[in-house]
């Protein structure tokens, strides 16, 4: 009997209470930078795509969404000829980011994907390259790597020692 | 002329009246529940979300009208019309006002227990010809229940009636000059309040529709504007108890200062409300919970009420 009119005081307190509701079109939600949301395709501190085409992101994803076909540049460097994302089978994951051996794709705050045509959500490289480097600015994976490219001899990488004789027998 | 076109318009006015109240009270409650509970409930369509009764109605009306093969087709179709009727009906005896009423019955209370009872058999004809068991199990339940309180809703009008001596609902308002019938009538009030929760069927007492054990009870196989029809007689239900509860309780359109109709609305917008706070605050009860508190408490508090009320009047009320 008494639990009853304790209940209805209490409920109608609430009546004064803030709303927990955050209006959402008008106040923003705080997104945390490592959010997964719409993925990226980035590129190096000098402009280049980082993606190097080596299918782990396709092969990592859980639901087959990413699809890419690997070409070269004449330099030796390797590119995806065409990137696509389905985005109506992505499941935000971040399965691919972590894939990634060189920070090319990164997923990003930003969840306002919504469209009419379900077509409208396969997302082609030019949509999905920016034009910085995301995450990890200063991050190149030619100069950190032991590939060989134009304009870049053996041993001239960021941390690389000279190549080794390997008919030398010195140590 | 003027004796004919005058109550025309009044009928068609408080028409008017109650269905715009039914409609709006959808966007009221939804509302009411959203500030209790912490949210903000419909506010995007028109201001405050008023619109979105609008949206709700072209909505409703634009669904498919289904009558399921397997049902009793003719009773099918009328039970739903039967709660709109018999909700209105009550409404013809309500004194708005000092003046403003449709007819001045002089058996005004007994009229609307009568046409309260009939609204049984709404839930009890859906349930039948819809054909289907969870209609069925909650139209049991429903006649169970509301008959069940009905018994005690009566008695507990009794007191009132001894205190003005009238059946007469005018009457009954204008007796309580002195002191609102709320006051030694409390147990009367209480009872009433409960009955009247459970006669319109609303959380807590909702076993007959109780969506998460019988679907939706009652109406499970109405749709469009059958369904609607449901829907806008339980509101109207809430907003005739609230009618009731003011002017058998709390003194009709007594007040000072405002016009009596303002006082009406007033105190029936906040017995509303409080049907409402008391969807948003507590749990439904177990079947037989229900049955035992209305045979086992309520009956005999009503009881005991009116042999006391009656005693009081004897003793100390000459009579005139």
């Amino acid at each position: 009997m008494w639990s009853i009119v304790g209940a209805l005081w209490k409920v109608f307190l609430h009546a004064f209470r803030k709303r927990r509701t955050v209006l959402y079109p008008e106040v923003r939600p705080h997104l945390p930078a490592r959010w997964r949301g719409r993925i990226i395709l980035s590129r190096d501190p000098s402009g280049k795509e980082r993606c190097v085409a080596c299918y782990l992101c396709a092969a990592a994803c859980p639901v087959d969404c990413i699809a890419l076909q690997a070409a070269q540049e004449p330099s030796g460097r390797r590119y995806p000829e065409f990137f696509r994302i389905n985005f109506s089978r992505c499941i935000f994951c971040g399965f691919c980011e972590e894939a990634c051996p060189t920070y090319a794709i990164q997923l990003t705050p930003d969840f306002e994907m919504g469209e009419w045509k379900r077509h409208d959500l396969v997302y082609e490289k030019e949509d999905l390259l920016i034009s910085g480097p995301g995450k990890y600015q200063e991050y190149d994976f030619y100069r950190v790597s032991g590939a060989l490219i134009e304009g870049k001899a053996a041993g001239e990488g960021f941390d690389d020692e000279p190549p080794v004789d390997i008919r030398r027998l010195l140590p | 002329m003027r004796e004919v076109v005058l109550p025309l318009i009044l009928v068609a006015a408080v028409l008017v009246a109650a269905l715009a109240t039914a409609a709006g009270l959808i966007w009221l409650e939804r509302r009411l529940l959203g500030l209790w509970q912490d949210r903000y409930g419909p506010n995007r369509v028109g201001p405050f979300g008023l619109a979105q009764v609008l949206a709700d109605m072209i909505k409703i009306l634009f669904k498919e009208d289904w009558i399921p093969p397997f049902s009793d087709k003719p009773v099918f179709v009328v039970a739903p019309a039967v709660v709109i009727v018999t909700v209105l009906m009550s409404f013809a005896v309500v004194p708005f006002s000092r003046h403003v009423m449709v007819v001045d019955l002089n058996v005004g209370l007994l009229f609307f227990l009568a046409f309260s009872s009939l609204g049984v058999y709404s839930v009890a004809l859906a349930g039948w010809s819809s054909g289907n068991k969870y209609a069925l199990l909650g139209s049991l339940r429903g006649v169970a229940q509301m008959l069940s309180y009905e018994v005690f809703m009566g008695l507990s009008l009794m007191g009132v009636v001894m205190l003005a001596g009238s059946y007469n609902l005018s009457a009954i308002v204008t007796a309580q000059r002195r002191v609102w019938f709320v006051i030694p009538q409390f147990f009367g009030f209480l009872a009433f309040l409960i009955a009247g929760v459970a006669e319109t069927r609303r959380l807590p007492l909702d076993l007959p529709e109780a969506e998460s054990e019988l679907v939706a009870g009652y109406h499970t196989e109405y749709s469009s504007l059958k369904f609607g029809m449901f829907f806008v007689g339980e509101y109207m239900g809430v907003t005739l108890i609230s009618a009731f509860i003011t002017l058998l309780f709390f003194g009709g359109w007594r007040g000072p200062a405002l016009p009596g109709i303002v006082w009406f609305c007033l105190k029936t917008g906040l017995f509303i409300c409080f049907f409402i706070l008391m969807r948003a605050a507590l749990p439904r009860p177990r079947y037989d919970q229900l049955m035992t508190f209305a045979w086992k408490v309520m009956l005999p508090v009503t009881l005991l009420n009116l042999l006391a009320t009656a005693a009081i009047v004897l003793a100390f009320i000459p009579r005139g």
